[in-house]
């Protein structure tokens, strides 16, 4: 392989339609100019509550509307959503039904479901819809779901979920014996992922050829596609989910099954149109997953050198109204607690609780922002105990280079145990130390440091088509869609460094199943590492095809032949090749030419070798089909240090200085890298400072529109500094790792210790803001 | 209602929205709808050379006025407007969705003051919101855009929208 | 979030548009729409009549009158922003409206439309009061009636604007003394969490009562009872607040 394109900053593939007004959202779409009716789903304005009647009659009734349906008329009403990953700790997993007609558990939930010429009109008709509720009493903090004072599921006792406990070590012997020992309490609110693009769904059914197609602005079409294969009883291969330009994702568009996501493409076989449903800004804060929202009880037993001996760490997570995802948060957590750390002795439990809230599933950082936060600020409180320098307790914490494979002892999210392939922790903290520099003159001016490791890349796995055209352009595609992180950029790079092309000649397709129907999905810091190495799988395979094909043509050993500028050639003698485009000529022995150099390959022009034109085992094309599956998650690492000033009486916080040291193994395309840690810390600084989801005791989201949910403009940014060392992961052909989630995971931590350090007051919690600074200044906790 | 250079018959529905109208009635879907309260950006457009919320204008106010769209910058199959272009060179877009609206917030911007500073440019692009970049790359894409523009570039800056009492 | 049912009406003169308003018992008037428009998206406002006053002749210009400066209904806040007359006779005007949202919403929103809208925790209704400016409101059966600031505010989002009235003018009157606005909010462009605006001797606040309130400079915040919100609690408003005023006194 060449490396002409990889760890180039290629310019982004995709930019020219989206800059030009021409990307294609799921909003957007318009096949055959059909104008598809529009829906508006009624929902719940209760956190809680029995409903007692629904009447849609009037709505019914009103011109412009298509059809209303009640979970009554749905033959998959009564049916439970599923839960998507079952875990044997999950004791007590409930999921929501698609439409609720007995409780609903979280404002937001959806009740009915209206379709009408247009969405005024479905809005118009939502006003005239009649839902009778009987309040129920609200559970809504991660707290008053584990005191359990109400039920959120009647037949759930103590709301708890799901309880995990792991242990590595002896944790109670080493506290008892640690020269000093530390009790602390953590907390964490919920946040959310807030992409610029909500979702949507459109939907058509051709009854002519029997075919659902469905455009989603979901993380992974594939499953959405396999699901309503099975709903509605068609091969899959009569379903196609496309999941075109997306519109930011970061976790909570890999949720499914949302209810729109069956009542869309439902209704359209029902009514014999395309139907479409948006989601608006309004309904986008109550109806689409959140995370966050966790408090721990740490207790550290560690010696007066700062070296941690046991760690004991307690947490709730509020899961709230419904586990369809799981209890792949809490164990994310548990798992990543300890982070670049030895930690001797490890004892966690996580309970997961129901609470009256929208249900939770990963939001970027999944999990790992409140583990860094437990770890840092459990760090950052040894070295204030010891009066010890941050930096330096960290360091006398971390492991070491030469300790990988390091296996921490604890589960991971992908039914393996947690073992680190490869790093260079102490490098990190060096360079990011060297990075951040001298501390800024004046006053309340902190310093805050994190570090953190992230497992990414996990399975099960991804797969790739390659194939070069008679034209020697070349196509490719994936199961996994982008929304945003420019695969069809590093895809092509990839491909085009197997195959000796030009990145221009590659187009790249993803999440769209008709043209890749396998796969799984977008999340989890996983699309270089699954797809970026299936890819090259793939295209490796069409590289070994192409020198097979062209050694007949070229009477050469195939071992002898090179993929260079788009020819097959002899190495050492560059002028005997052909160019790719021919080889995939010669790939698909023709009958009829077709145009294109295709008469090469029909049955008088001249063979090379005897025997039948496509001989036992050999398949047409220059083409492959090629997957990569992990033997387990390669683990990436960093380092966030900052310099932060806090006006002391108004609390207005400016970040002075942010530098990132990051390891995600072999970098594909920095610019795309960079762009990912830049909008990662972007989005932490806004969890950290601006944004919270601030439900009142009713359980209603009291700030549910971006006037009130804060989320950072530029004015809010600072500028971010960045750095990679690269450890390359000994466990995938390309040596990368994840970089999606990285740079939101330590912003937390290292702005709690930056403005603690400003204000000299105790930070245990998450978000902050200017009020909450008052308040603590006021009277410190 | 002229929309990039097209004219167009009024609108008959007076509730709809320019934004629904530009996207749905005459499918220019590039101009996208992100909150439709006014604070995201995404719908900017130019009304008569000055970047507005499209969400927060009925499409029959337009009657009568021009409007420009991010379609409506750069002709298919010609270059990139200096701005678009400035955007691709420093990686100023990721999922796009934000795009258009930051594009013709900049085109107003320059147009107002074409060799905006550091401080001015933060400003400048101080309304429109993007979850992708953390801004960086567009920060630098506007500094681009500024070298890239050989004059003025034609259409303001960028929003809080209105609160309930 | 799309608008609900309502008839549109686009007078042309001012007159017919307080005909309608005179006509029409439930009517909102629509000029900038920065603030009415989100309104109605969400349906937290559902007026049966919407006035557009967007078509109406005369109600653009920015003019020179009785010391001071006149804005007319239609005057985006852009223009004003970037009026060279506004900078020369009011300059905290000037100063104020770049305070006010961003850039794009100002080159739509009016100066009026913010004194009639009259959000609390919003920049312009201070100012005038602090400059001892006022409205002309237009109606059918009353003609031009002249409303100082300090009679024109009466409680959130409340004002003495009948619902027949047009405010056709703002009067905002020149300043020659020391001036400063200055605001704390949580991000750029935000409504503000609690505001402070001087203008010679005269200091008032924003963001801290029911509508913007003159302050005695010795002890600006006597008598003050804030509301508390997600961001601010009544005590935290009232420290900013404090802090603003030293700030605007000193300048």
């Amino acid at each position: 392989m060449t490396t002409r394109w990889f760890g180039e900053r290629v310019q982004r593939v995709e930019d020219d339609r989206l800059l030009r007004g021409h990307g294609r959202f799921t909003d957007d779409v318009n096949e055959n100019g059909e104008r598809a009716l529009e829906s508006y789903l009624v929902r719940s304005p209760y956190a809680h509550a029995r409903i007692r009647s629904i009447d849609v009659s009037a709505a019914r009734a009103m011109p412009g509307v298509v059809a209303i349906y009640t979970a009554a008329d749905l033959p998959f009403g009564q049916t439970d959503l599923p839960i998507l990953i079952p875990h044997p700790n999950l004791t007590h997993g409930r999921t929501q039904r698609c439409l609720a007609s007995e409780v609903v558990r979280y404002v937001g939930e959806p009740v009915v479901f209206i379709v009408a010429d247009d969405r005024y009109l479905a809005e118009d008709a939502a006003d005239l819809v009649q839902v009778e509720y009987e309040p129920l009493p609200v559970v809504i903090t991660p707290e008053a779901g584990a005191k359990a004072e109400h039920l959120v599921h009647d037949d759930v006792p103590g709301n708890v979920a799901a309880e995990m406990i792991q242990e590595v070590g002896s944790v109670q012997a080493a506290l008892a014996s640690a020269p000093r020992r530390k009790r602390l309490h953590f907390r964490f609110e919920r946040g959310a992922a807030s992409p610029m693009e909500a979702r949507a769904v459109w939907a058509r059914w051709s009854t002519s050829e029997r075919k659902l197609t469905v455009y989603d602005s979901t993380q992974s079409p594939t499953s959405i596609r396999g699901g309503l294969a099975v709903l509605f009883g068609l091969p899959e291969s009569s379903v196609e989910v496309i999941a075109p330009d997306v519109g930011g994702g970061f976790g909570p568009k890999i949720m499914l099954f949302y209810s729109d996501e069956l009542l869309v493409p439902f209704a359209a076989m029902q009514l014999g149109r395309p139907v479409k449903w948006t989601e608006d800004r309004q309904e986008h804060f109550t109806a689409v997953n959140q995370e966050r929202g966790q408090v721990h009880d740490v207790e550290v037993g560690f010696d007066g050198e700062g070296r941690v001996q046991a760690l004991s760490v307690d947490f709730i997570h509020d899961g709230g109204a419904y586990t369809p995802y799981g209890i792949i948060l809490p164990i994310i957590t548990a798992a990543q607690v300890p982070g670049p750390y030895r930690v001797p002795n490890y004892w966690v439990r996580f309970r997961d609780v129901y609470t009256n809230a929208t249900p939770t599933s990963p939001y970027r950082g999944a999990g790992r922002p409140h583990a860094c936060f437990v770890m840092e600020r459990t760090l950052d409180a040894i070295a204030a105990e010891l009066g010890l320098e941050r930096a330096e307790v960290r360091r006398r914490n971390l492991i070491q280079p030469n300790e990988f494979p390091y296996e921490l002892g604890v589960a991971w999210q992908d039914g393996n145990r947690v073992v680190y392939d490869s790093g260079d922790y102490p490098t990190l903290l060096d360079k990011a130390l060297e990075k951040l520099g001298p501390r800024p003159a004046g006053d309340h001016i902190g310093m805050g440091l994190g570090m953190y490791v992230e497992g990414t890349g996990v399975g099960p796995y991804e797969g790739a088509h390659v194939q070069v055209l008679v034209s020697g352009k070349v196509v490719a595609a994936t199961g996994i869609p982008s929304q945003g992180q420019a695969h069809a950029t590093v895809w092509a790079q990839v491909v085009a460094d197997q195959l000796g092309v030009d990145v221009s000649d590659v187009e790249v397709t993803g999440g769209d199943t008709r043209r890749f129907p396998w796969g799984v999905g977008t999340f989890a810091s996983r699309g270089a590492v699954t797809a970026g190495n299936a890819m090259a799988v793939a295209a490796g395979m069409v590289a070994e095809k192409a020198r097979h094909i062209a050694a007949d043509h070229l009477e050469a050993d195939p071992a002898d032949l090179e993929l260079v500028d788009g020819r097959v050639r002899v190495k050492g003698s560059p002028d005997r090749g052909m160019p790719l485009g021919a080889v995939a000529v010669l790939a698909n022995p023709v009958r009829y030419a077709f145009g294109g150099g295709t008469e090469a390959a029909t049955q008088f022009a001249s063979r090379p070798r005897p025997g039948p034109p496509l001989q036992e085992g050999e398949q047409p094309g220059l083409e492959a089909t090629g997957y990569y599956s992990p033997p387990g998650s390669t683990w990436a690492s960093g380092c966030h240090a900052a310099y932060v000033h806090v006006d002391p009486k108004t609390f207005r916080l400016e970040v002075l200085k942010y530098v990132v040291i990051h390891d995600c193994g072999r970098v594909i395309n920095p610019l795309v890298v960079e762009g990912q840690i830049e909008g990662g810390v972007a989005q932490g600084i806004g969890g950290a400072f601006y944004e919270r989801l601030a439900y009142d005791e009713e359980g209603q989201l009291r700030n549910a529109s971006f006037m009130e949910f804060l989320m950072p403009y530029a004015t809010e940014i600072p500028a971010i500094e960045i750095d990679h060392i690269e450890t390359p992961s000994p466990l995938n052909p390309l040596g990368v790792k994840g970089a999606g989630e990285a740079g939101v995971i330590p912003v937390g931590a290292v702005l709690a210790a930056a403005i603690e350090e400003a204000l000299g007051v105790p930070i245990t919690e998450m978000p902050l803001s200017p009020l909450k600074l008052f308040e603590l200044v006021k009277s410190p906790s | 209602m002229k929309v990039n250079g097209v004219v167009h018959p009024a609108p008959t529905d007076s509730r709809r929205l320019l934004s629904d109208h530009l996207r749905h009635d005459l499918g220019l879907t590039g101009t996208h709808v992100g909150c439709e309260h006014g604070v995201c950006g995404c719908c900017t457009v130019l009304f008569d050379g000055a970047p507005v919320r499209s969400c927060l204008m009925l499409a029959i106010q337009a009657e009568g006025h021009e409007v420009t769209t991010i379609e409506g910058l750069a002709a298919d199959g010609a270059p990139l407007h200096p701005v678009q272009q400035a955007f691709h060179e420093c990686h100023g877009l990721q999922c796009g969705f934000c795009t258009p609206g930051f594009v013709m917030s900049v085109v107003g911007l320059l147009k107002q003051n074409p060799n905006p500073s550091a401080d001015e440019i933060n400003e400048g692009i101080s309304g429109n919101l993007c979850r992708c970049t953390g801004y960086a790359s567009i920060r630098r894409a506007v500094h681009r855009a500024a070298e890239l523009s050989p004059s003025p570039v034609q259409g303001g800056g960028s929003g809080r929208g209105a609160r309930q009492k | 979030m799309k608008p609900p049912l309502f008839e549109y009406h686009s007078p042309t003169t001012v007159e017919e548009a307080c005909a309608l308003l005179a006509t029409f018992e439930d009517a909102k008037i629509l000029a900038g729409g920065q603030s009415l428009v989100p309104l109605l998206n969400f349906r937290l406002a559902r007026p049966q009549h919407l006035v557009d006053i967007n078509r109406v002749d005369g109600l653009d210009r920015i003019y020179e009158r009785d010391g001071g400066v006149a804005v007319r209904a239609l005057v985006r806040q852009a223009a004003v922003e970037d009026s060279p007359l506004v900078a020369r006779v009011c300059p905290l005007l000037t100063d104020a409206i770049r305070l006010v949202a961003h850039r794009v919403i100002r080159n739509r929103g009016t100066v009026c439309g913010s004194l009639a809208h009259a959000d609390p925790a919003s920049e312009l209704p201070a100012v005038l009061l602090v400059l001892g400016g006022h409205v002309v409101a237009q109606s059918k059966s009353r003609g031009d009636r002249v409303i100082g600031a300090d009679q024109l505010f009466t409680g959130v989002m409340e004002t003495t604007l009948a619902p027949d009235e047009l405010m056709v003018e703002a009067w905002f009157p020149a300043i020659a003394d020391q001036f400063a606005i200055s605001e704390e909010s949580r991000r750029h462009g935000d409504f503000a969490l609690a505001g402070a605006v001087r203008a010679g001797s005269r200091l008032a606040l924003f963001g801290v009562a029911p509508t913007p309130v003159l302050a005695d400079p010795g002890d600006p915040t006597r008598g003050l009872q804030p509301s508390g919100d997600l961001e601010a609690t009544p005590e935290f408003r009232l420290h900013l607040v404090r802090v603003l005023a030293e700030r605007v006194l000193a300048a």
